[in-house]
């Protein structure tokens, strides 16, 4: 793969900013709510950020098809973001944290 | 035999393999326990007896390990640790000997003497270290199987003293690993050359070096019992006596002395220590604490208490002696490194003695102790004696060398440090004598134990203050004599200043 | 040829899938997988410390497309120290938990397993970040086992500031794919150029990855999740978990971003070291419970690991191989001393009954073994010689006097002191008699009345493993820095 010197194109930097200003909600939430469920819909907020960078990184123009590794990335990331939320909310269960 | 690269080695093990050994023992388990404690003793003495013999030939015995990239562990034989390794060696079978008396019946047996041979372990490492590196590994192993001892009765006066004690301890071999470190960084590793490893340094980097020495003397000053850093000694005297006896007359006190020793003559050298102005200030302290540690000595009725402070005072002679230039002096402190030893240990076993069998432990309770017990209380004087430096007591011997040293240096005002400590001396030693011998004794013992024989007490406990005496004794007679440790000394002091 | 490294990620996966099929078999088949997966990492170690580096491209496919497994002198000696704890944590194991846990336990552990040795061995920066997720969530799953609130609760917390970390990490990983177009850590590392690039994807990375390793001060959530985890897990999260962060901040640092970060960021990590240090030693001197006690001194541990960064900064290349080996020495020893010192704790806790380090005497004296344990443990948490810590602190105090950094010798002086008092505090119950609260108590006796008896397997664990620590890595730890020397095939 050659290295960024690809003209970034429009649909690659709101994308890209998008998924940066997402992350940042994200984090900002995480570090300011308190229950259990916002707290995770934050990370997933954030998740969600980073993966909009993967894919706008991977958009490689209209004439070649998308890089495959940063697809790879997020899909390996949203399998784990979920088996993550999913243990989470069977602990936040167990604490009895299902009225939040 | 063994090869000469792995004699000092041996050494050391002699005494570590029998304490790893005790301590999978079971308490009642006596005539196996006895046994590895005595077979330790005697073959640490025949290998050390070897040794003596190497050395005085010009035999180098050296055994290295290598720890990390230019960190060497070394244990090597010259003639101060052939000196300081004798010492241990001997009174270590002595104090065996008397350990197995004192504690017959007491708990935690396998345990107390699991921990003596690790310590005795830790003592003959450091006398044959090599380099800082390894004297600093072994003190600060000592700080760790002294510590078990000192708790060894459990009650809350020993965990506290022990307490105490670590908190000195460790915080000095904090401050000795700094100066240690700093100087590895300065100057590599450094190696325990005569004439001083550092000698060639004068002139450059004398902030740091002073620095430095001031960290080395903080850390090895803690177990020297060098004022103000003494606190730790009165206070550890909870521990049993065989436990005051061997670590705080002997190897830990002792390591620290022997630690100045090592420092002022094979690290620094003594003209470099003299340019940068550290011997002046090294006399000062020691001399402070000699004076203060007898004065403290008059007042305490207990009677370990007593000759703890007297320990205090006592030890820093080695410092005070290693502070004057001249070989002379040099002699003095470092003869009295083995001649303290033998008096110290030969006082606390009489100490432990009178505890025993019968209950006494002040000297307000010691009227006339010398007609019920009149060989403990004879090795005692003999002892008092040597401490006060009355000849033909090997006491007097250090005394005078030191004496003669500092005449000879011009340092005038020592000879009067010399003469007030040993006039406080008599002051708290003749009273105890006085009791013992010509008061009358009072018509019962707080606590006494008849003991089986027709000794005064049981025979391991007799023995060995006796020993210890005739040796005190020996040593002041025949200090003439080749063999005798006076000799010894001389031919450290003429190797050290190239004579 | 056999593909040790590949086995050594899939035997332990392959023994998680066995213990959930037959949980009824899940302690023989967990402990069959320890053995196995052990050897598998032994191999790798011999091979690397005989020869060369090695590598293996998982399914033929080479770089940039696929997943590439390397060891490396460094990754070795850590992944052989894992596998070594974990297997004595697996032995250990095997009585501790009742029938209940025991079929959940082996296969998260297997699978924690599993990510650990994946972590060591991985190669590439988008490996790296699924091993790290698997360790993140098996550790808090294993940690929360005992189903009480308050471990769930702290282990809910490992597990949201885990994956803030994570997705911190991510982030840099994607930033740095766009701006270098390979994950590959050995390309990555030819292409990458001092710049805001270079700062900001750094920044991220290790951002994460610190609040992982818990540094000062983004420690808060390790003492309660590993102080209310079960023993063996305890010592899992302390000793490996833990260390699996800090190494790759250490590779992330040595292999990529070294080059092109100035002093500001390794001082920055020295500082927050300094800091970790010495609060966690003091909060550990603090501490009423044993496990509490033991957790706040990982913080501290941690720090000092970290201390070593401004020191790698400064030093000229000669020495740089001679810190590396000190560091690694340290992460070593406290391996196996941290868990040598959970594992005991397991053991007076199930004798006992609880933690409380007050009330501890008599089960510490009616267990010696155990004591012996907490003893050596002690010795090297202090860092007092012999012991690999003695060793690696004097490598660091001489070389941060000798260039000219001596402001980070105090704090470990202070640490080292703080150390001693709550070692020391816990060692003295060891020697307590007589009456306490106005009974007395007779050590063995108390024991003997004790619902559940220590078997002496499980005592015999935690003092092989600080001997190890104490006497191997204190006395024989020289071909280690024969090891970190370059292999390159």
């Amino acid at each position: 793969m050659p290295a960024g010197r690809t003209p970034v194109l429009i649909t690659q930097l709101i994308y890209g900013l998008g998924g940066l200003v997402l992350f940042l909600i994200g984090i900002w939430s995480f570090l300011v709510h308190e229950p259990l469920l916002r707290k995770l819909i934050a990370l997933n907020v954030m998740g969600a950020g980073v993966f909009h960078v993967l894919i706008a990184v991977a958009y490689r123009g209209l004439e070649t098809i998308p890089d495959p590794v940063p697809h790879a990335l997020v899909l390996t990331g949203i399998v784990v973001a979920v088996s993550a939320t999913a243990l989470a909310l069977t602990l936040g269960l167990r604490l009895g944290h299902g009225d939040d | 035999m063994i090869p000469d690269h792995l004699l000092p080695a041996a050494i050391v093990l002699t005494s570590l393999v029998p304490g790893l050994l005790i301590f999978a023992l079971d308490e009642e388990s006596h005539v196996l326990r006895t046994t590895l404690n005595l077979a330790g003793a005697v073959a640490k003495l025949a290998l050390v007896g070897w040794l003596i013999l190497g050395v005085y030939e010009g035999r180098t015995f050296e055994s290295r390990l290598n720890l990390a990239p230019g960190l060497d562990l070394v244990l090597n034989a010259d003639a101060l640790s052939v000196l300081f390794v004798t010492l241990s060696t001997v009174l270590w079978l002595v104090t065996t000997v008397y350990a197995i008396g004192y504690l017959e019946h007491s708990p935690h047996r396998s345990r107390f003497f699991g921990f003596f041979s690790l310590c005795v372990s830790a003592t003959v490492g450091l006398a044959l270290a090599g380099n800082l590196l390894t004297f600093v590994i072994f003190y600060e192993a000592l700080t760790l199987a002294t510590y078990p001892l000192v708790a060894h009765r459990g009650t809350p006066d020993a965990i506290q003293g022990a307490r105490v004690y670590l908190t000195y301890t460790l915080s000095g071999g904090a401050l000795l690993l700094t100066g240690a470190a700093w100087l590895h960084a300065l100057a590599g590793p450094v190696t325990f050359t005569q004439g001083g490893m550092l000698a060639g340094l004068e002139g450059q980097h004398d902030t740091q070096l002073v620095m430095i020495f001031f960290l080395l003397l903080a850390g090895l000053g803690v177990k020297a019992a060098l004022v103000p850093l003494h606190g730790w000694l009165p206070q550890a005297m909870v521990a049993p006596a065989p436990v005051s006896a061997l670590l705080h007359a002997v190897a830990v006190v002792k390591a620290g002395a022997f630690g100045i020793v090592r420092v002022v003559y094979d690290v620094y050298g003594v003209t470099l220590a003299e340019s940068l102005g550290l011997l002046s200030v090294l006399a000062v302290l020691a001399s402070v604490t000699i004076i203060y540690g007898s004065i403290r000595a008059l007042s305490q009725d207990g009677l370990k208490k007593r000759l703890a402070y007297s320990t205090v005072s006592q030890v820093s002679y080695i410092a005070l002696g290693a502070s004057i230039v001249g070989p002379i002096a040099t002699i003095g402190g470092v003869v009295h490194l083995v001649h303290q030893g033998i008096m110290k240990i030969t006082l606390f076993f009489c100490a432990g003695n009178y505890a025993e069998t019968l209950g006494v432990h002040r000297v307000s309770e010691m009227d006339g102790v010398g007609r019920r017990m009149p060989w403990t209380t004879l090795a005692f004087t003999v002892g008092a004696l040597g401490m006060i430096g009355v000849p033909p007591v090997a006491g007097f011997v250090s005394k005078w060398y030191l004496g003669l040293g500092a005449a000879d240096a011009g340092s005038d005002w020592v000879l009067l440090v010399l003469v007030t400590s040993s006039l406080l001396n008599a002051g708290y030693f003749f009273p105890i004598l006085f009791r013992a011998w010509f008061k009358d004794p009072p018509a019962s013992w707080p606590e006494e134990h008849v003991p089986a024989g027709r000794l005064e007490t049981a025979a391991p406990l007799l023995w060995p203050p006796v020993v210890t005496a005739l040796l005190a004794l020996a040593a002041g007679l025949f200090a003439a004599a080749p063999v005798s440790p006076l000799e010894w000394a001389e031919l450290i002091a003429r190797r050290e200043y190239g004579l | 040829m056999i593909d040790w490294l590949a086995l050594a990620v899939a035997l332990p996966l392959l023994g998680a899938v066995g213990a959930v099929m037959l949980p009824g078999r899940a302690p023989a088949i967990g402990l069959a997988g320890a053995v196995l997966t052990t050897s598998a990492a032994l191999s790798v170690g011999l091979l690397v410390a005989q020869g060369t580096a090695l590598r293996s491209d998982l399914g033929g496919w080479g770089a940039p497309l696929g997943i590439a497994l390397a060891a490396d002198g460094l990754s070795a000696a850590l992944l052989v120290m894992a596998n070594l704890v974990a297997l004595c944590i697996s032995v250990y194991a095997l009585d501790y938990f009742g029938a209940g846990s025991r079929r959940h336990f082996w296969p998260l552990w297997l699978l924690l397993w599993a990510a650990l040795n994946g972590l060591f061995l991985a190669a590439d920066l988008f490996n790296l970040y699924v091993t790290l997720e698997l360790l993140g969530i098996s550790a808090a799953a294993l940690g929360a086992l005992t189903g009480r609130p308050e471990a769930v609760g702290a282990n809910l917390r490992y597990l949201l500031v885990g994956l803030l970390g994570s997705m911190t990490y991510l982030l840099g990983v994607a930033l740095l794919y766009a701006g270098l177009g390979t994950l590959d850590l050995k390309l990555a590392a030819a292409a990458l150029t001092p710049g805001p690039l270079a700062w900001t994807v750094f920044a991220l990375m290790v951002g994460g990855l610190l609040l992982k390793a818990a540094l000062f001060p983004l420690h808060f959530w390790l003492p309660p999740a590993h102080a209310q985890a079960p023993a063996p897990v305890s010592a899992a999260l302390s000793a490996l978990v833990v260390k699996a962060a800090f190494y790759l901040v250490l590779r992330l640092w040595v292999d990529l971003f070294g080059a092109v970060t100035d002093g500001g960021a390794a001082t920055l990590l020295g500082a927050l070291g300094t800091g970790a240090v010495v609060w966690g030693s003091w909060r550990a001197f603090r501490a009423e419970r044993l496990k509490l006690l033991a957790a706040y001194s990982t913080v501290a541990q941690v720090g000092y690991l970290f201390l070593f960064f401004p020191l790698l900064a400064e030093a000229p290349a000669t020495q740089r191989q001679d810190l590396l080996g000190a560091v690694l020495l340290l992460a070593l020893t406290h391996g196996f001393a941290k868990a040598g010192l959970f594992l005991s704790a397991g053991l007076l806790q199930k004798a006992a009954g609880h933690d409380r380090i007050a009330d501890l005497g008599p089960s510490i004296q009616g267990l010696p073994a155990v004591a012996l344990a907490i003893g050596l443990a002690g010795v090297a948490l202090v860092g007092l010689p012999p012991s690999g810590t003695f060793i690696a602190k004097w490598v660091l105090l001489s070389s941060a006097i000798g260039s000219g950094q001596w402001w980070w010798a105090p704090g470990v002086v202070l640490g080292t002191l703080l150390a001693s008092a709550y070692v020391f505090r816990v060692l003295a119950n060891a020697f307590e008699r007589g009456p306490r609260h106005g009974s007395l108590h007779d050590a063995r006796g108390e024991l003997a009345a004790a619902p559940v008896s220590i078997g002496r397997l499980a005592q015999a664990v935690p003092l092989l493993m600080t001997l190890i620590a104490v006497a191997v890595l204190g006395l024989e730890a020289e071909p280690l820095w024969d090891l970190l020397q370059d292999r390159s095939p």
